[in-house]
């Protein structure tokens, strides 16, 4: 055993609160490390820790690389021994080329000049490399998200790397994406690339990486080399065993509440295309209706045009609740309507982030909380000491600034303020992204009870796991049209991709052969 | 993240002052500079002609702070203020001076003439999606020429006296004419117990709710501080000339607009909307609206001030008001606004701009030249935004 990486004892300390508490991890030369744990389980900070994102010094414990011992004062230090990290968060630039973000703080240049033709040659040596069919000079803003993590894949490769840390990269990806990624990473492990992936995603981890490092509460709780199932690995992560992911439940699903027929929306950037094309479906009372597709299906354009025609132009088609057409014209038009819509992005969509628990629950319904235009206060923190205790928000009271707590909980802020609205008709767009095991499962229960107490709701998620465990009823979408509407009893991830696959004439860029069909949808 | 309860009320009060720094350090600052300038100019800031003096000079500045800090929180600025002020002022003249119009129409009309221009500047930032520099830089170049062109170049004035006493004039006493000035200590007095009595109430109520947070000696000591500042300026004042008329102007602003930012959910629709104005979107508030409302307001306080300025200069200028934006601005800045939006207060925009007001007049007493009076107030601000920055990147 040759460890390229040894991490010793590493306590790190933020006012307060401890986030790594004597963690220990020792890496191989060419193995892919996956590192587990909830979200605050310490796994990002470990990896700054290893980064020098916190500079040696500010952190107790002993970082050992090719058997040295290190000590980095910033990303620079640790870049130049070959230490890279692709955060979560993709660092590029939108309206810049390809080659411009490849090259970016490192371009090709004599005296300040950049070398055009030398930028543009490199870059297309690397994206052949990391597989991506594109010019140098696109603009990254033009790119999808499974073709920027290339390129940032791409700009780490243009540094010289010998241990490559990714946070969460599969995590904005749809199924095609992450699994070209994961095969791209199995590659590089053949050329002698180390690689640490943070991921949540099991099945991926079980793909492609060769060993597991599970964090829970800034500690290692356990390492498995080789696979293991992945009950155990979910197990160490939440402390606790989860048999079940999903809570069990019992459908009481009653008559129609919502029909939408020949819905139709345009793409405003691209002329004759549309995001939502034809799309009739129904809703019942009590239901949980999933809506599958790739991404970039038109799922997310379909519910946001549904809310107050909040994405593309609107060009025909009806909506009716309860048997009378409703006008779903402007957001607020929708919200009387009885329709909510908790969306995918909810930093930058969902919440205001310096704002507290308290201010944002109320948001979407100040009538709730007001008397003819004045804010009664008491009542306002009533409602929102009550969501934080139905829904179990864990904070240190309601007012508590939304930036400073994780993912899972500002989910259920989210929640509790679309709740606090009173709708009929709920829609969750991805509503356990980037959230720990636990809270997802607190998320799915909160899903449960609405649906039992006579809410009708629409789950759109790119995890068929998830659809199949927690839906009545999976539409399947692709390329703006519904092509598929199968009780979730009936429904596999097979059926769901070959639908997919067999409605697409998109995937033909892709060039994907019928083997590749196979090995994808193993892999889901 | 822990799962803490609420268990917080009656905490240590050293630990609530740090972890409310921002609040509590302006208000602070206040006091520091204010207790600075007492000992150096030797006792006369704070005596009583000096003290009516600083309500006179600073309040336009107050009147168009309380605006701009709103126009500031939804994320937006309003650089044209000191030329609509002017623009309003010179309209005002025209009105008085040369057509004879009665002074409470002349009032009336000026100020539905700051709103209309408002709405127009609003109109673009709001429903076009210009940016509000860009359309505020062009109304600031717009109006200042407006006011040349209708004042041709020269002063108008003097105004008739009953004009004068918005800005000048003080708040006559039906008890008589002997000192103290009785209705100024009732008002005074009046406004401080009721400021105590409500802060009491909602203690209370917050007690009962057991979601106190402030602690206990924190808090009599903030209300007594508050209580006994206002009483005794009352005392001072009335025992000088009485309230001045513009005081109860301004005072009657700030607790209407303090209302209106906090209380009111149009307050909590700008604050959303600097705040994250997708969000604000898609949880069904009408930005759009909301924006151009808030700029209509802002052109209605400029002109507000455009008529105390002009009131208390006895004429109208054409280069009245230069350079107000920037106090304006400095004002609601020091007072800790964020640049990016959803984050201010009114009273700290007021407190800004005493903290500037004071500055002036305390160097002004003791002499200090024009440059380094500049030199210093921008050195002021550049603390305040640094001290903002700092506190923010440590929690």
């Amino acid at each position: 055993m040759d460890p390229i990486l040894e991490m010793r004892g590493i306590t790190k300390e933020f006012p307060g609160v401890k986030a790594l508490d004597n963690v220990n991890m020792v890496v191989r030369r060419g193995e892919i490390r996956a590192l587990c744990g909830e979200n605050g389980a310490g796994k990002s900070t470990l990896m700054k820790v290893l980064s020098g994102v916190y500079p040696h010094g500010s952190y107790d414990g002993e970082i050992l690389y090719n058997g040295k011992p290190m000590a980095f004062r910033g990303i620079p230090d640790s870049e130049e021994l070959g230490i890279v990290i692709i955060h979560q968060e993709l660092a590029l630039v939108p309206q810049m080329s390809i080659a411009e973000n490849i090259f970016l703080g490192n371009e090709i240049a004599t005296r300040g000049v950049i070398d055009r033709h030398e930028t543009n040659r490199r870059t297309a040596e690397l994206l052949a490399k990391v597989g991506l069919r594109e010019s140098p000079e696109t603009k990254v803003g033009e790119l999808g998200m499974g073709k920027q993590q290339l390129v940032e894949i791409a700009k780490a490769l243009s540094k010289k790397v010998d241990l490559l840390i990714l946070d969460e990269p599969t995590s904005s990806l749809n199924e095609n994406d992450s699994a070209a990624l994961l095969r791209l990473l199995a590659g590089f492990r053949e050329q002698g690339m180390t690689a640490i992936m943070i991921s949540h995603k099991l099945n991926e981890i079980s793909q492609v990486c060769d060993s597991i490092t599970v964090l829970r509460d800034g500690a290692t709780v356990s390492h498995h080399s080789g696979m293991v199932p992945e009950s155990q690995i979910i197990k160490d992560m939440v402390g606790r065993s989860m048999n079940d992911r999903y809570p069990p439940r019992e459908p009481k699903i009653g008559e129609v509440v919502m029909q939408v027929r020949d819905w139709t929306v345009a793409d405003p950037l691209r002329e004759g295309r549309m995001l939502v094309d034809n799309a009739s479906f129904e809703l019942k009372r009590g239901e949980v209706l999933g809506i599958a597709g790739l991404m970039g299906a038109g799922r997310t354009e379909l519910a946001m045009s549904l809310f107050g025609r909040s994405m593309g132009d609107f060009r025909k088609g009806s909506a009716t609740i309860r048997g009378k057409e409703v006008d779903l014209a402007t957001v607020p038009k929708a919200i009387k309507a009885g329709l909510a819509y908790v969306t995918e992005d909810r930093k930058s969509l969902g919440l205001v982030l310096e704002d507290t628990i308290r201010r944002n629950i109320p948001l979407a319904n100040l009538k709730g909380i007001s008397t003819r235009g004045v804010i009664d206060r008491h009542r306002e923190g009533q409602v929102a000491r009550d969501y934080r205790k139905q829904i179990n928000i864990r904070s240190s009271s309601v007012d508590q600034v939304m930036a400073n707590l994780s993912g899972g909980n500002q989910q259920k802020v989210v929640l509790s303020k679309w709740l606090f609205s009173e709708p009929e008709i709920l829609i969750l767009d991805e509503p356990t992204r980037g959230i720990d095991v636990g809270a997802k499962y607190e998320i799915y229960t909160i899903i449960r009870d609405l649906a039992a107490a006579g809410k009708s709701i629409i789950v759109i998620s790119s995890e068929m796991p998830e659809l199949l465990g927690i839906t009545d009823r999976i539409l399947v979408m692709n390329e703006g049209r519904l092509v598929g509407d199968m009780p979730t009893a009936e429904a596999t991830q097979e059926r769901i991709m070959s639908i997919i696959i067999k409605s697409g004439h998109n995937l033909t860029e892709e060039d994907i052969t019928p083997e590749e069909i196979e090995a994808e949808v193993a892999h889901v | 993240m822990s799962d803490t309860t609420e268990t917080r009320a009656g905490g240590d009060t050293f630990g609530f002052i740090r972890r409310n720094i921002r609040e509590y350090g302006i208000l602070f600052a206040l006091i520091i500079i204010m207790a600075f300038f007492q000992v150096v100019t030797g006792g006369i800031l704070f005596r009583p002609v000096n003290l009516t003096n600083l309500f006179l000079q600073n309040s336009h500045i107050v009147i168009m702070a309380v605006g701009m800090l709103l126009i500031i929180v939804a994320g937006h600025i309003d650089l044209s203020v000191g030329s609509v002020a002017a623009f309003v002022g010179a309209l005002a003249a025209l009105m008085i001076v040369k057509l004879g119009l009665p002074i409470p129409v002349v009032v009336v009309l000026s100020l539905m003439a700051g709103a209309l221009i408002g709405a127009a500047q609003g109109y673009w930032v709001a429903y076009w999606k210009i940016p509000s520099f860009i359309v505020t830089l062009a109304g600031m170049l717009i109006f200042r020429g407006l006011t040349m062109w209708i004042l041709q170049g020269q002063s108008i004035g003097p105004f008739p006296r009953e004009f004068q006493m918005i800005a000048s004039g003080f708040i006559p006493d039906f008890f008589g004419p002997d000192k103290p000035n009785t209705l100024s200590l009732i008002l005074g007095w009046g406004a401080a117990l009721i400021i105590l009595w409500l802060q009491v109430r909602n203690r209370r109520r917050e007690e009962t709710l057991g979601i106190a947070d402030e602690p206990f000696a924190f808090f009599v000591a903030k209300n007594a501080l508050i209580f006994v500042a206002l009483a005794w300026m009352t005392w001072a004042l009335a025992n000088f000339r009485g309230l001045p008329n513009v005081f109860i102007v301004m005072a009657v602003l700030v607790a209407l607009y303090a209302f209106l930012s906090e209380r009111t959910t149009i307050g909590r629709r700008i604050f959303a909307i600097g705040g994250n104005a997708k969000a604000a979107k898609l949880s069904g508030i009408n930005s759009e609206r909301v924006v151009f409302l808030t700029f209509m307001n802002m052109g209605m306080l400029a002109a507000l001030a455009g008529l105390v300025v002009s009131a208390r200069l006895n004429s109208a200028t054409p280069k009245a008001g230069v350079g107000f934006e920037l106090d304006v601005i400095a004002a609601v800045f020091i007072g800790g606004a964020s640049m990016s939006g959803g984050v201010g207060t009114v009273i700290g925009a007021v407190v800004g701009a005493f903290i500037m007001g004071v500055m002036n007049n305390g160097m002004s007493i003791l002499g200090i030249g024009i440059d380094y009076q500049q030199v210093i107030k921008g050195l002021v601000l550049m603390a305040a935004v640094i001290f903002d920055v700092s506190n923010k990147s440590k929690s």
